[in-house]
């Protein structure tokens, strides 16, 4: 008896193993860096964000990366911003409101300075998810061994400089001390001096020179915060209206449900069992 | 119909299923419920139809590509058109500078036109119903397309006897199927096309500059 | 030929029945209204797993009208194709609807199927008279695989670039004449436009013919034999004095209207819940990769197929030992190719006197719950990236599918089966 006993136990516990490797690599596909993110939830009724983040991208992106397959003309109208501002604010290429938004970068010309042409960016956020694209965007650092002196803790290496870091200011990659965290999750603390947090070294962790960017951290986080919202519209545009629609098509089907239902239970009357 | 005809075995003579019961049901309870299910159900399949029907209408390319056209009309001499070019919407347009002898003509009185006042709304901007059919007289601008079946007609506007008219005044004569329209795109009295030729929506940005598929309204 | 007619019970040559009355005369109208419909007797005690036939058939209208709309805007070239779908999403009204209708078309086309054919498991609707109707359907099976294959090709993102590049490799695993025939296929050296020029012309023109067709001959095979049920009990074999089944009940009205509409009104709530909040069903549906238009030099980190070809991928990639001197390549491709068809031969293996799992013994109960579970674990497994632990369960579960065909006949008759009722029970 016990040995069988033991048995079904050690099966039982070799099956857990097995599941829990083969879940494995899914857990940790998830997260191909290990630079901690933080978490961003898209708004896409957020009207000032979103037009922000468009005119961001407009000063910022638009010379190298193209959204060529959004009009300015849809984006405007559903951004809430009249045509005539659009033209003479945001676009900077001369094109008409019906264009869509492709950028003057000559792809030539981009292979040779960046070896790729940089990629289009209209659904970045369809391929990347917003979370990627947010935390991708705050995390460019000073590296002078890169070609272009930056990299990213969340693309390692990636080919392309930081753009953002007149806005952002000067960010490198430290080792600091930092509080210990404890197996709970909260940090430690030294049981002989009360108050007292527990550090550790750790290294790759980004430190900011303040005042050298022109807007404080909180304010670049909101920057990039409406930046990585207008992409995620960009991504989807007509993303609102199928949320708006769908509402009326699904109560309409619960409506004919219910007749239908009714329907059939009075035919199913006819038959004698 | 004949769902609830074979249900209630009314005109069906054939024998019915022992397992089936057709005669203790609610007759108003079950009409209703298939009125209402019918009615309903096809409200859905109207609903159903929408994204079809729609999705053929000019998409946002066809529209960015049918986008208000600027012309420069500076080196467009008396007597002379500009056209037919360019193409707004892929249409042909016509842009006419008529001389002070063809303006008089247009003024006259002329009881071999169908429209002479151009009574019709729909073929030209509320700018555009004068005798000159146009902005300024001797401008004329007018979507060259016979309003028949669509062919393009070609200028001749000189003065003189043609094959298709002894009596010719000068206008545009349609060789698809001899429709013949006068100086300002009046269709002649007697020829297949119903109507004058239509007049796009324009606006002069200067003297010699006029936009294409816009006016001061829509602007 | 006129005097018969005139014979036959009196008509009213008025009103509605007047007119249809003319079409009687020159078309057998009311002949085959009543064949397939009216007194189309089917068995009274349908359940759920009866509403899956019907699915297919709305399913196969809306993809054949949705993909209809879509090739009106679509562009099949290589230069044309990823912009034009992305014009239909943005620039064309309601283009947005039209293609997730259609991708989410695809998904429950598959969904609908594959518990259509489970029923057919089930209660052994292959058995004898319906062996013919099992294969036609076996046929719809595999014409519907092709037909998702083609067109997943057709965004022309990433993921369907690399996806039926591996797929058509898979032709090259043929001894011999494979890399030529895999050059053949592709028309070029690499997938390229060409390619995706005459995959679009199958999914569009040539596999929907098929398939229609073959689903016209699967209801005209099945009205001819008559349909299963749960009991597995042969309806024609008790019929009253007119010679109706004392079991059934017409076709229409009590299934059209009292069993399916309101199915096919459930489905359709649960079908646009899917279209209108989540159309890319967290990456199964529509997968991420594919909004990057396909790019020859660089693969997806993690390629995996839609979920509906899954289970198959996972057995293809089981195949890892080479035997008999021909590589694990192949191997790979015969096992998953024998997936797909192995169902065929069930009319030949059950060898059990009943038909229903109802009157079935434990093994074959017990055989069907593994063969679905081994189902579901190989399609999750073809989702992931390979591991060896992952591969093991997919042998294992690749042997299990196996086992419940090859031991069928076996374990069929050795059971010990329920006696089977005289009538359909309720």
């Amino acid at each position: 008896m016990m040995k069988s006993r033991n048995l079904t136990r050690r099966t039982l516990r070799t099956i857990t193993a097995l599941v829990t490797l083969i879940l494995a690599p899914t857990i940790f596909a998830a997260a191909a860096s290990n630079y901690p993110m933080e978490p961003i939830t898209p708004n896409l009724r957020d009207q000032p964000s979103l037009q922000n983040g468009w005119a961001l991208y407009m000063n910022y992106c638009i010379g190298c990366h193209s959204l060529k397959h959004q009009r300015y003309e849809r984006t405007a109208d559903d951004l809430g911003i009249p045509h005539e501002i659009v033209l003479e604010n945001l676009v900077f290429t001369g094109q008409k409101i019906g264009e869509q938004m492709t950028t003057a970068m000559d792809p030539t010309l981009a292979k040779q300075w960046f070896g790729a042409p940089p990629p289009d960016l209209t659904m970045v956020a369809r391929v990347r998810g917003t979370e990627w694209l947010y935390n991708y965007l705050k995390t460019f650092y000073l590296d002078e061994s890169r070609p272009l002196g930056a990299n990213n803790k969340i693309f390692a290496n990636v080919g392309m400089p930081n753009v953002l870091q007149e806005l952002q200011g000067i960010q490198t990659s430290e080792c600091i001390q930092m509080p210990k965290i404890a197996e709970n999750g909260g940090e430690m603390r030294d049981p002989l001096v009360p108050g007292q947090v527990i550090t550790e070294e750790r290294c790759g962790q980004l430190v900011l020179q303040e005042g050298t960017g022109l807007m404080s951290a909180e304010e670049f986080d909101h920057a990039m915060y409406d930046l990585t919202n207008f992409l995620y519209y960009v991504g989807e545009p007509s993303r609102l209206e199928r949320h708006r629609i769908g509402v009326y098509v699904i109560l309409f089907l619960i409506i004919l449900y219910v007749l239908t239902f009714l329907l059939a239970r009075e035919f199913q009357k006819d038959v004698k069992h | 119909m004949s769902s609830s005809e074979s249900a209630t075995g009314g005109t069906n003579s054939e024998p019915q299923p022992s397992s089936i019961e057709t005669t203790g049901f609610n007759k108003q309870r079950r009409y209703f419920l298939i009125g209402a299910s019918a009615a309903v159900g096809g409200v859905g399949i109207g609903f159903a139809a929408v994204p079809f029907v729609a999705s053929w209408s000019p998409s946002a390319k066809a529209r960015a590509l049918g986008a208000p056209v600027t012309l420069d009309i500076s080196k467009l001499r008396p007597g002379e058109m500009l056209g037919p070019t360019p193409a707004w919407r892929g249409q042909p347009i016509f842009v006419v500078n008529r001389q002070p002898d063809a303006l008089e003509r247009l003024e006259a009185p002329n009881d071999d036109l169908a429209d002479p006042d151009s009574d019709n709304g729909e073929m030209q901007p509320e700018y555009a119903q004068n005798p000159w059919r146009s902005k300024r007289p001797e401008i004329g601008v007018y979507i060259g397309l016979c309003t028949h079946l669509g062919c393009s007609p070609k200028p001749f506007f000189a003065v003189e006897p043609e094959p298709f008219d002894a009596n010719w005044q000068g206008g545009f004569f349609c060789p698809c199927h001899g429709s013949r329209f006068d100086m300002a795109g009046r269709v002649v009295k007697g020829v297949p096309a119903p109507d004058n030729l239509p007049v796009p929506p324009y606006r002069f940005v200067s003297d010699t500059v006029l936009i294409i598929g816009e006016d001061e309204g829509s602007a | 030929m006129a005097e018969g007619q005139e014979k036959a019970a009196p008509r009213t040559d008025k009103g509605l029945m007047g007119v249809v009355n003319w079409f009687d005369d020159r078309f057998p109208l009311m002949e085959t209204w009543n064949y397939h419909m009216a007194r189309y007797w089917a068995p009274k005690n349908f359940n759920f797993w009866y509403y899956f036939g019907v699915l297919s058939m709305v399913v196969l209208v809306i993809q054949l009208l949705t993909g209809l709309w879509l090739t009106m805007s679509y562009v099949p070239s290589g230069e044309g194709a990823f912009a034009s779908v992305e014009y239909i999403m943005r620039d064309v009204e309601y283009g947005w609807l039209l293609r997730y209708l259609h991708s989410t078309g695809a998904s429950a086309f598959f969904v609908v199927v594959y518990l259509h054919m489970f029923r057919g498991m089930m209660y052994g609707s292959y058995r004898k008279p319906r062996e013919l109707l099992w294969l036609i359907g076996m046929a719809i099976f595999v014409a519907l695989m092709a037909e998702g294959f083609f067109g997943y090709l057709l965004p022309w993102g990433n993921m369907s670039y690399w996806g039926a590049q591996v797929i058509v490799s898979l032709v090259g695993a043929i001894p011999v004449i494979g890399p030529d025939l895999m050059e053949w296929v592709r028309g070029d050296f690499l997938m390229s436009g060409i390619t995706l020029n005459r995959f679009f012309a199958l999914h569009v023109i040539a596999l929907p013919l098929v398939l229609v067709m073959l689903v016209f001959v699967h209801i005209v095979a099945l009205h001819h034999v008559g349909s299963n049920n749960p009991d597995g009990v042969e309806i024609k074999k008790n019929k009253d004095a007119n010679g109706i089944p004392v079991d059934g009940i017409p076709f229409h009205p009590y299934y059209t209207i009292g069993h399916d509409l309101p199915a096919i009104v459930m489905f359709l709530i649960l079908f646009c819940l899917v279209v209108f909040y989540a159309p890319e069903m967290g990456g199964y549906f529509l997968e991420k990769p594919n909004f990057e238009m396909a790019d020859p030099l660089k693969t997806p980190d993690h390629i995996a197929p839609v979920w509906y070809y899954t289970p198959f991928y996972a057995m293809l990639r089981a195949a890892t030992y080479p035997l008999f001197g021909i590589p694990a390549k192949f191997w790979g491709f015969v096992v998953m190719a024998g997936a797909i068809v192995v169902p065929a031969v069930l009319p030949w293996l059950d060898r059990s006197p009943v038909k229903s799992m109802r009157y079935k013994g434990m093994i074959s109960k017990a055989m069907l719950g593994l063969f679905v579970i081994c189902f579901f674990i190989l399609g999750y497994l073809g989702t992931i990236a390979p591991s060896p632990e992952a591969t093991l369960l997919a042998q294992i579960c690749t042997a299990i599918y196996f086992a419940y065909f090859v031991l069928m006949p076996w374990y069929t008759r050795v059971e010990k089966t329920k006696p089977v009722p005289d009538r359909v029970t309720t």
